[in-house]
């Protein structure tokens, strides 16, 4: 997980413009106001979305990490922006397993901030099992 | 009352030592401010006037002795020896130094208690009716619900970067005593052929542009609600307006696509959500609800009350309301004494008011939104008793809903977005009124104050409300009439030009006499209000 804390690629990204109109892309951008279920009918071709933060506190992309997550997508799910340490744990499970911050991230920081939660309320896009099942079983 | 198990302990300590670490971090440069604010925030705490305010969840509205008396003790050692509680059953310190806040988090922690998610723009407390578990009208105690999204809502991946701020209440009475439908969300917990669910409203609210929540949805069972509550956030999260922060509340999402283009999208939305299997199970409701069951109450107490002493009477008959079980009744402590400020307790109070509630309420006290304490289930042989020592404490107003009931938020003698004082005029009104005969005879009047366009002070749902604002660098109060935060829920309409702080209580005055004169029997001011209209009331006012 750390080891993609700065991560980098050489497959061009498209934005979803092009993605969507003629492109045999296998990459692509979701900019904050675009809707990550039209891609939904290509996840099988795509090897890595990356979700735009342009500000950290804009929060629509931990919503289209998990839409396209919660349709199957397995490829790489990337978070690319203004990405913070305190944000890493809440992205992670949201599905991402990929960042791009703007400002490289301190990778001793970023785990000490992936360690926090022993455990997690919510069932989210992450294996993790909710705590309610651990104490139901 | 809920209690932790190892899982929440250890979700509330975690927070703690993340706090402390980004509190380090903040000190040693590594954060900036503007990076630090949204963090900090999450942890509740502000940057206001003069110094940091730290905002303690109270999770609807409900605590016990032991963490009363921790508030108390961090009034006493961290702060200046008081507290402020507040419109959404919190509690706010408001002289708090940074350093210290990881040790007052980790004295919180120690009682189960925690600042998490008290402000930012994420999944807020949750509220609920003050007299939840006890009142003779509901159909369950809502709080195993309230519960069940307190832990859904801690620490959301999702939704810990909305719009704005999220809002949840939940009631299951006939009476909306929480402000139901001026919530983000607001949960009416309903019976449906012999099963209880959710009826969910979206999108109420105050603020600069005050809404009442249109009904969503019907009747959500509980093995849908985190799914359908998921979906409603998911919608919001995503078409929630984020270009510009005073229209991006789910009310503003709702009002201009339409109750029912919201309502279709979650729909839509939850039939995907519904098949991942987020909601726990039964049992897990089965288990939080066996923390609230009805404590062993005294099944032979007598419902005789003696109110042979003319003051315990008019306490008794002003701020008592009826208990679902025999024998016992609610008590409302008023913290709205003549000279005081609306909703401040002293360390002393609060050390008293938790003694209370140890000896005569089953350990159990509740805040109110409208800033006043619970003892939700005491004997009617020991009210005499807990009067007595609430008036040796300054704590035995008898004035629940009357018109020196005030709301009031901390207004600019502390908050840095406030335009206008709040509490001088809150203390000049009671002033006005001080006489118990006169505030009597005016009967239920909701009079609550903001200090500026944000409400905090509930001024929209005020029988009366009042708006501070600055008009050139005056402090200026514009007056509104036939607001209501109950189930007859209405918004205020403002009376016209506004006035100076003492202009603004004659008015009010002028306006009390007019109902006197108008009302019909068993009137209060805003029934006169709604029937004769604004006209009588802005002659009387500036004619």
């Amino acid at each position: 997980m750390v080891d993609q804390l700065n991560h980098t690629t050489d497959t061009p990204i498209v934005s979803m413009d092009e993605f969507l109109s003629e492109s045999n892309a296998i990459a692509v951008r979701i900019e904050p106001g675009e809707d990550a279920r039209l891609l939904l009918p290509h996840l099988d071709r795509l090897t890595l979305v990356e979700v735009a933060f342009p500000k950290f506190r804009d929060g629509r992309g931990f919503s289209s990490a998990r839409i396209l997550r919660e349709a199957g997508f397995t490829g790489t799910l990337r978070a690319q922006g203004d990405v913070l340490i305190d944000q890493l744990s809440h992205m992670k499970r949201c599905g991402f397993d990929a960042f791009a911050p703007d400002v490289p991230l301190n990778p001793d920081h970023a785990a000490t901030a992936l360690a926090t939660w022993p455990e997690y309320y919510q069932t989210a896009a992450d294996k993790a099992v909710p705590i309610w099942k651990l104490r139901h079983g | 009352m809920y209690q932790y198990d190892q899982y929440d302990q250890a979700m509330v300590d975690a927070r703690v030592a993340e706090f402390a670490d980004q509190v380090k971090r903040r000190l040693s440069g590594d954060m900036t401010e503007d990076q630090f604010k949204p963090l900090r925030l999450m942890n509740g705490l502000y940057l206001q006037l003069h110094a940091y305010m730290l905002r303690v969840a109270i999770p609807y509205g409900t605590l016990s002795s032991k963490q009363m008396h921790m508030l108390a003790h961090i009034a006493r050692k961290y702060d200046r020896d008081y507290g402020h509680f507040t419109t959404r059953q919190n509690l706010q310190f408001n002289w708090i130094k940074l350093d210290d806040t990881p040790e007052i988090l980790t004295d919180l922690a120690s009682v189960e208690m925690h600042a998490i998610q008290t402000s930012g723009n994420c999944i807020r407390n949750i509220s609920s009716d003050q007299f939840a578990g006890a009142a003779a009208d509901e159909i369950t105690d809502p709080r195993p619900w309230a519960e069940l999204l307190r832990q859904w809502s801690s620490f959301h991946p999702e939704f810990s970067y909305l719009p704005r701020k999220f809002k949840i209440c939940v009631i299951a009475a006939q009476e909306d005593r929480a402000a139901m439908r001026l919530h983000d969300i607001g949960i009416q917990i309903i019976e449906k052929d012999g099963v209880h669910g959710a009826a969910v409203y979206a999108g109420g609210g105050m603020g600069r542009t005050p809404m009442i929540a249109p009904l969503i949805k019907e009747f959500v069972p509980l093995e849908d609600l985190l799914s359908y509550l998921e979906a409603c956030l998911r919608v919001y999260n995503r078409y929630g307006r984020r270009d510009n922060m005073y229209k991006a509340r789910i009310k503003i999402l709702i009002h201009e696509i339409g109750a029912d283009s919201y309502r279709a999208q979650v729909e839509e939305e939850f039939a995907q959500v519904k098949a991942l299997g987020i909601d726990p199970p039964r049992a897990e409701f089965d288990r939080i609800a066996a923390f609230f069951a009805m404590p062993d109450l005294d099944a032979n107490a007598s419902d005789d009350l003696d109110l042979s002493h003319k003051d315990f009477a008019l306490w008794v008959g002003q701020n008592v309301a009826k208990h679902k079980a025999a024998g016992h009744a609610i008590v409302t402590i008023s913290l709205k004494p003549i000279e005081g400020i609306p909703g401040d307790a002293t360390s002393a109070q609060m050390d008293l008011m938790a003694d209370l509630a140890l000896q005569y309420s089953h350990d159990e006290l509740r805040i109110t939104h409208a800033q006043n304490v619970v003892l939700p289930h005491v004997r009617k042989a020991d009210l005499f008793a807990v009067w007595e020592k609430l008036v040796a404490a300054g704590l035995a107003t008898p004035n629940l809903d009357l018109i020196t009931d005030m709301i009031a938020c901390p207004g600019l003698d502390y908050c840095s977005l406030a335009n206008a004082r709040s509490i001088p005029v809150a203390q000049k009104i009671a002033d006005r009124f001080a006489d118990l005969d006169r505030q009597r005879d005016l009967g239920e009047l909701k009079l609550k104050i903001s200090g500026c366009i944000n409400a905090c002070g509930h001024h929209h749902a005020g029988h009366i409300g009042i708006l501070g604002v600055d008009k050139k660098g005056k402090e200026n109060y514009q007056l509104s009439f036939g607001g209501s935060g109950a189930q007859d829920v209405s918004i205020a309409n403002i009376t016209g030009p506004g006035f100076d702080e003492d202009g603004v209580v004659d008015a009010i005055e002028r306006a009390t006499d007019k109902y006197l004169a108008e009302r019909r029997d068993g009137e209060r001011f805003i029934d006169t209000y709604r029937r004769i209209g604004m006209a009588p009331f802005k002659e009387a006012i500036y004619g």
